[in-house]
């Protein structure tokens, strides 16, 4: 059964179109993980679930509630938490729990309790008496999760969690996402890392530029390339006229699929190899046969790194680094303000 | 909103939890809390002083210019106060701590409004009554309970007018730094434009035609009057240009501009708050 259905969802930001006609499914209790670089679209598309942003176009519904007719009882079954931490330096993490558990009116005999309960499980005893202004990027991320889980929501909305964090913070964070799972609660989170993902998602859309590129468990989407991971240099710093050459080359071998070549990392050819023992010495081969030689080869087990490679043509990193080139942060914080 | 008895409980618990934040701030930040009640103290030794070889009827009506400045000063705390009570929600604007409001399943998103009006109006208050009982202790008297109400009662409607203003450029300004521009430009003409240094009598009458459409005027006379010991609120406040107003034409005037300026931010708070 699933419990939100995105229908055609789409966001202009002036000239920005941020999201192009999403459509996603996500099923009650599942861990649903959005995978793709900077400024793809995954803060908006969150922000439009939690009720802050309202799309040009198209239909979100959570519980069969309309997100856009009805926001207040979408309000009541999600809990949100930003990819900018926003917290009240003066007031002392229990203080804020305290303010948000009022803003979500929950009844004074279980307030405490569940701020006793979530400060156990996010283990946050030692500092949860100081001020906020005084935390670490970790303590933040987690009085700003407990925040978000205070009033029990059904759905969890998670921007970037973990982001940045100490290697404690971060496997306390998975852990209650892994138990609160256990638990019944569908949680709904954006990563830049793969092996996030990887690990926590039942299911994942990769989406790129605003567009869904591909989705489905993250199992299915590796094993669509049924092969091993094959990256080809034939030297350090080809160039697209040599490697479309060399690509031509691979095209003619039986067991290679799926050629990309990718100019950011030295125009190396990346592709799909049938576990075939013989195939790579077939290679050699060839290309000796035509006077290329071989400068790397590297040769691994597919990632979801390779499912945004072969949807886009870049890895995850360089969109990333290409899109943070783009991007006037300032502007956007301007315009994010309500 | 439906208005049910859950709702009521929830908006009182969400504006209650908002207002407690605003007191916790000032109780770990309370320098500008003070700040605001030095100022004026200064103002009333500097400016008593300055007049103090003027002829002694000077003035008409009073004393000294000590007594004269009192009221000017109270209504110039309050004012001051209710013009700053944007910058908190900028604040929160600017950090995106409005976001956890506004995804927040909140009553009324009024209580964000709501809040910064008590808070506020307490605020001036204490502040209004320390001034008060610091000008009686260096003589300028105090006013009988009925002057008193009055007082409050007058504080309140400008604390409304003037919150509700700056509540509203909080949201339309694109930052802190232009709502401070904004407040620096308009404090303190408005207080020399009105009659909180000098009495219309003693302004050209270009000033004092500005002067007697100040609300700040209407706050300050009859604040003035309820100092004197047989206050009623028919007496004559001041001498407009354009007629004689007396202190209930004062508060009533106050009282309309405060109607209308709730009603004209209303759709804009609505469009800036769903
Ligand atoms: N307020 C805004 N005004 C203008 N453009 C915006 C605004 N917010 C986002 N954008 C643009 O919309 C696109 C999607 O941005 P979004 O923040 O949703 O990406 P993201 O996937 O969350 O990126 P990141 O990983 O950096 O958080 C980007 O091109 C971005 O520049
Ligand atoms: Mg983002």
């Amino acid at each position: 059964m699933n419990q939100i259905q995105i229908k055609n969802l789409s966001k202009n930001y002036l000239d920005v179109k941020a999201l192009k006609k999403i459509n996603i499914n996500i099923a009650e209790g599942s861990l649903f993980g959005i995978l793709g670089p900077n400024g793809a679209g995954k803060t908006t598309l969150l922000r439009t679930l939690a009720t802050l942003i309202s799309p040009d176009e198209g239909t979100i519904k959570i519980n069969n509630i309309d997100v856009i007719k009805e926001p207040r009882k979408i309000r009541e079954l999600i809990g949100y938490v930003a990819q900018e931490i926003a917290l009240d330096k003066i007031l002392t993490g229990r203080e804020l729990l305290d303010f948000q558990a009022d803003l979500y009116h929950i009844d004074q005999s279980n307030k405490l309790e569940r701020i006793e309960l979530l400060i156990n499980q996010l283990d946050m005893q030692n500092w949860i008496d100081r001020k906020c202004g005084t935390y670490s990027g970790g303590m933040k991320r987690r009085i700003d999760l407990a925040a978000g889980l205070l009033h029990l929501p059904k759905v969890l909305i998670l921007d970037e969690p973990t982001v940045g964090l100490d290697i404690e913070s971060r496997n306390i964070i998975w852990g209650l996402l892994h138990d609160l799972k256990k638990d019944g609660m569908t949680i709904i989170l954006s990563s830049h890392y793969l092996d996030e993902i990887d690990k926590l998602a039942d299911t994942v859309v990769i989406i790129n530029d605003g567009k869904i590129i591909d989705q489905g468990n993250p199992t299915q989407l590796k094993s669509k390339f049924g092969g091993d991971r094959i990256i080809l240099k034939v030297r350090e710093f080809s160039d697209s006229l040599e490697s479309e050459k060399v690509k031509k080359i691979l095209e003619k071998i039986d067991g290679i699929s799926q050629i990309v070549i990718n100019a950011s990392q030295g125009y190396s050819l990346n592709f799909i190899a049938d576990r075939d023992k013989d195939l790579i010495t077939k290679l050699k081969v060839e290309l000796a046969f035509s006077k290329f030689k071989i400068f790397s080869l590297s040769q691994s087990q597919p990632s979801l790194d390779d499912v945004y490679l072969q949807a886009t043509g870049k890895t995850l990193q360089d969109a990333e680094i290409y899109m943070t080139g783009k991007r006037d942060l300032k502007k956007e914080s301007k315009q994010s303000m309500r | 909103m439906e208005i049910t008895k859950n709702n009521f409980i929830f908006l009182y618990q969400e504006t209650a939890a908002l207002t407690k934040r605003l007191f916790i701030q000032l109780k770990r930040r309370p320098s500008t809390f003070f700040a605001g009640i030095l100022q004026p103290i200064i103002w009333l030794f500097l400016f008593g002083a300055l007049f103090a070889n003027a002829p002694k009827d000077f003035l008409p009506g009073v004393d000294s210019y000590g007594n004269f400045l009192g009221a000017g000063l109270i209504v110039f705390t309050a004012f001051s106060g209710a013009l700053n009570s944007g910058l908190p929600l900028m604040f929160d604007r600017e950090f995106g701590f409005l976001n956890r409001l506004l995804v927040a399943p909140l009553a009324s998103r009024l209580s964000i409004v709501l809040s910064s009006f008590f808070y506020i109006t307490i605020l001036s208050f204490v502040q209004s009554l320390a001034i008060m009982f610091i000008s009686f202790l260096l003589g300028y008297g105090f006013p009988n309970f009925y002057g008193l109400g009055i007082v409050f009662a007058t504080l309140i409607l400008l604390v409304l007018f003037v919150t509700s203003i700056s509540l509203c450029l909080a949201f339309v300004l694109p930052g802190h730094i232009e709502l401070i521009a904004l407040i620096f430009v308009v404090n303190l003409p408005l207080l020399f434009a009105s009659t909180a240094l000098a009495p219309i009598s003693f302004m050209p009458s270009w000033l004092g035609w500005i002067a007697s459409f100040n609300p700040l005027t209407f706050a300050i006379e009859p604040i003035r009057i309820a100092y004197s010991a047989n206050f009623n609120l028919d007496l004559i406040a001041f001498n407009a240009p354009y007629g004689d107003l007396t202190c209930r034409n004062c508060i009533s005037l106050l009282f309309l501009l405060t109607i209308l300026s709730l009603v004209i931010i209303r759709p804009l708070l609505n469009k800036k708050l769903t």
